[in-house]
């Protein structure tokens, strides 16, 4: 169990083994009956935990949907111009200017997480593939502190990195003029952008996945492959056709854990994705991938210093309950999804 | 699936050892499509290009930690200039995260351990524990963003007045260490949750069965005979969590104020210090970026490495933690 399970254990600490370890049933002391009591009261509170979170936020940020409705989530014209609005809003309760369309915000948030998913599970995929099957023995025992080392490395080195190598490289060498000119009445562009910011991302949540993965393709029963191979099918082939196929649920868990960590990512993607409530448009072809936006996660970080502003503090307080609600409904996902593994006893970590 | 319909019938002579024959049999698909060649291609760039990007950022840190890390930086408080020549040190970010992560620490790792036990070791009601189990899960999942504006909702009622600083109108201020770390322990709670439950279900049952029939009631078997086994396991998902409140920022930029120095809340040597507002490691780098107020990048870049190193260190700490679990527990 324990060497099949190291990595995602390590990289993620969240070690899932199947249960039936129970003690017997026995007679309870005094002692035990306090025991239970205590400890059990501890993992209740995690759950008080997450219904106080999902309470107080959702209620903080109450004013700012009611007074929207389904047009928060619309685009409204410039949200950054709305933001300014709502912090500048007279003092008076009565007068608190809401207004805000957060579609920009929203859609950076998803495109981000989304291309960073789409790059991060083919590249962890084959990287994957290549720990368990075609390196030799001294490099695979060479990745895993490696996997390691690129979970523990902190967001915020991630994004200093990017600020400060990555997009003056992007803003100099590869965004050429005419680039700049195609979009100039609409935005600026410097580097910061989709492209730094997906990169990065994927950078950041290729170990989970890899991690993830390795486990699985390993928990495939040898003899399956082996099976394959016999029948004279090549490497590559008995890994693709068998291992993977088998442990397709796991890839997808694995996508699904990513995407809860890629949105959430706040620290890097406000230092590199380029901190303007803009909406990348796919019309303007490959300029697309360098226009600069901003997700929900950075938005409170940039904007954290107006947290006490009421209006414009429940604004922020919405943005975070979409995000819980998002992640929430990522974690609801991911035990759908695992449930349905157990049926084919591969379950990822 | 063709091929074996096209081997030779068994009826006819075997011809030398079998492995030959398949090899010879040109219907046989041991041949390599350009497909499969490409594929194999891809994964070994994959996989060496991982090693590039980690071996990139290690080195290139390294470069830049060489060059901008001296004692003066390590051993000054930091002081506002615009001149990063002359904006002191980071000795009160180190500080800042060592006492943010301690704290942290000291609230996740028996809470924990804790929840670990009940489900492991109770678990009754079944509903309940597999509730908590997905609660966990949901609590991992959680963006560090939202638990620390919702630690900031939650530590600016009045209740919890006692953990930072009250302004003159009776504002609390919810930003403090207290509060900070309370929630980094929230973050760091799954890991030691994850390590420490891994490690109890390791141990077989009838070790549980021998303590029982010594005569040991089952608060004493955890005690005793549980707890101590699974102490590497303790060990692992604490430096797990440690480095995980170590190297995240959002709390901290949220919840303990925006001061680069300690600023003690009272003269109480270290419950001011605590109930006061300061910075870490990771809230300096991020301050002194081109997106913070900052803005000197020798500064970032001295502090970034030294957080790396620490972030290293922990690492190392779990290798050298998980090595020494050697119990071979017979079965």
């Amino acid at each position: 169990m324990g060497a099949t399970h190291l990595i995602a254990d390590r990289v993620r600490g969240l070690g899932r083994l199947p249960r039936g370890n129970r003690s017997p049933r026995q007679p309870q002391t005094p002692a035990d009956r306090r025991a239970e009591l205590v400890l059990g009261a501890l993992a209740a509170a995690v759950l008080l935990l997450i219904a106080g979170m999902v309470v107080f936020v959702i209620q903080k940020a109450w004013p700012s949907f009611s007074d929207n409705g389904l047009t928060w989530f619309g685009a409204k014209g410039e949200v950054d111009a709305q933001m300014t609005e709502i912090f500048n809003s007279p003092a008076d309760p009565d007068n608190y200017v809401y207004s805000i369309g957060a579609w920009p915000l929203v859609y950076s948030t998803f495109l981000i997480t989304g291309l960073a998913v789409i790059c991060a599970t083919g590249f962890s995929l084959l990287t994957a593939m290549f720990m368990v099957e075609f390196a030799p023995g001294w490099l695979q025992r060479r990745l895993e502190p490696v996997i390691r080392l690129l979970a523990a490395v902190p967001s915020v080195i991630y994004g200093l990195i990017g600020i400060l190598v990555i997009v003056p490289f992007i803003g100099n060498h590869i965004v050429s003029d005419e680039m700049k000119e195609s979009v100039r009445f609409v935005i600026q562009l410097d580097g910061t952008s989709l492209m730094v910011a997906t990169l990065i991302l994927t950078v950041m949540i290729t170990p989970i996945m890899v991690a993830i993965i390795v486990d699985a393709l390993r928990a495939v029963p040898k003899g399956w492959s082996d099976g394959a191979l016999a029948l004279g099918v090549n490497r590559w082939r008995a890994l693709w056709t068998v291992s993977v196929r088998a442990a397709r649920p796991a890839i997808v868990a694995a996508g699904v854990l990513a995407s809860a960590r890629a949105l959430g990512e706040a620290i890097m993607l406000s230092m590199v994705s380029g901190s303007v409530g803009f909406a990348p448009n796919p019309l303007d072809g490959l300029t697309f991938f360098f226009e600069p936006s901003r997700p929900l996660a950075a938005t409170i970080v940039d904007n954290a210093d107006g947290l006490s502003v009421q209006p414009f503090g429940e604004t922020l307080y919405a943005f975070a309950a979409v995000l819980l609600v998002s992640a929430g409904g990522l974690s609801f996902a991911g035990w759908f999804i695992r449930r349905r593994l157990r049926r084919f006893s591969l379950s990822p970590t | 699936m063709s091929t074996v319909a096209e081997l030779p019938p068994p009826s006819g002579p075997p011809a030398g050892p079998p492995a030959t024959a398949f090899a010879e049999d040109p219907a046989f698909e041991t041949a390599w499509r350009t497909r499969d060649r490409i594929g194999v291609a891809a994964s070994w760039f994959c996989g060496l290009a991982l090693i590039a990007v980690a071996a990139a950022i290690l080195i290139y840190m390294l470069i830049q930690g060489i060059k901008f890390v001296n004692l003066d930086v390590l051993t000054e408080h930091p002081k506002s200039s615009l001149d990063q020549s002359k904006s002191g040190g980071f000795l009160d970010p180190i500080i800042g995260t060592f006492m943010l992560t301690v704290l942290g620490i000291a609230i996740a790792a028996p809470v924990g351990v804790g929840i670990a036990v009940w489900l492991t070791e109770y678990g009754r009601p079944a509903p309940l524990a597999r509730a908590v189990e997905s609660g966990i899960e949901i609590v991992a999942g959680t963006p560090s963003i939202v638990l620390a504006i919702f630690g900031l909702l939650v530590f600016s009622q009045g209740l919890f007045s006692a953990l930072s600083f009250t302004a003159e109108g009776g504002a609390v201020f919810g930003r403090s260490f207290f509060t900070a770390g309370a929630m980094m322990s929230v973050i760091a709670l799954p890991l030691v949750v994850g390590a420490t439950r891994e490690a109890l279900l390791a141990i077989p049952v009838h070790v549980r069965e021998a303590s029982y029939a010594l005569g040991k009631d089952k608060a004493a078997t955890i005690r005793r005979v549980l707890l101590p086994a699974a102490r590497s396991g303790i060990g692992t998902g604490a430096s797990l969590g440690m480095g995980r409140i170590a190297g995240d920022t959002a709390i901290v930029v949220i919840l303990l104020g925006a001061s680069l120095r300690l600023e003690a809340e009272n003269d109480v040597p270290i419950l001011g210090n605590l109930r006061g507002t300061g910075s870490t490691l990771t809230s300096y780098v991020y301050n002194n970026s081109p997106v913070g107020e900052g803005n000197a990048p020798e500064k970032a870049y001295a502090a970034a490495f030294v957080l790396l190193l620490v972030v290293i260190a922990l690492n190392f700490a779990i290798d050298l933690i998980s090595r020494r679990r050697k119990t071979a527990w017979t079965t």
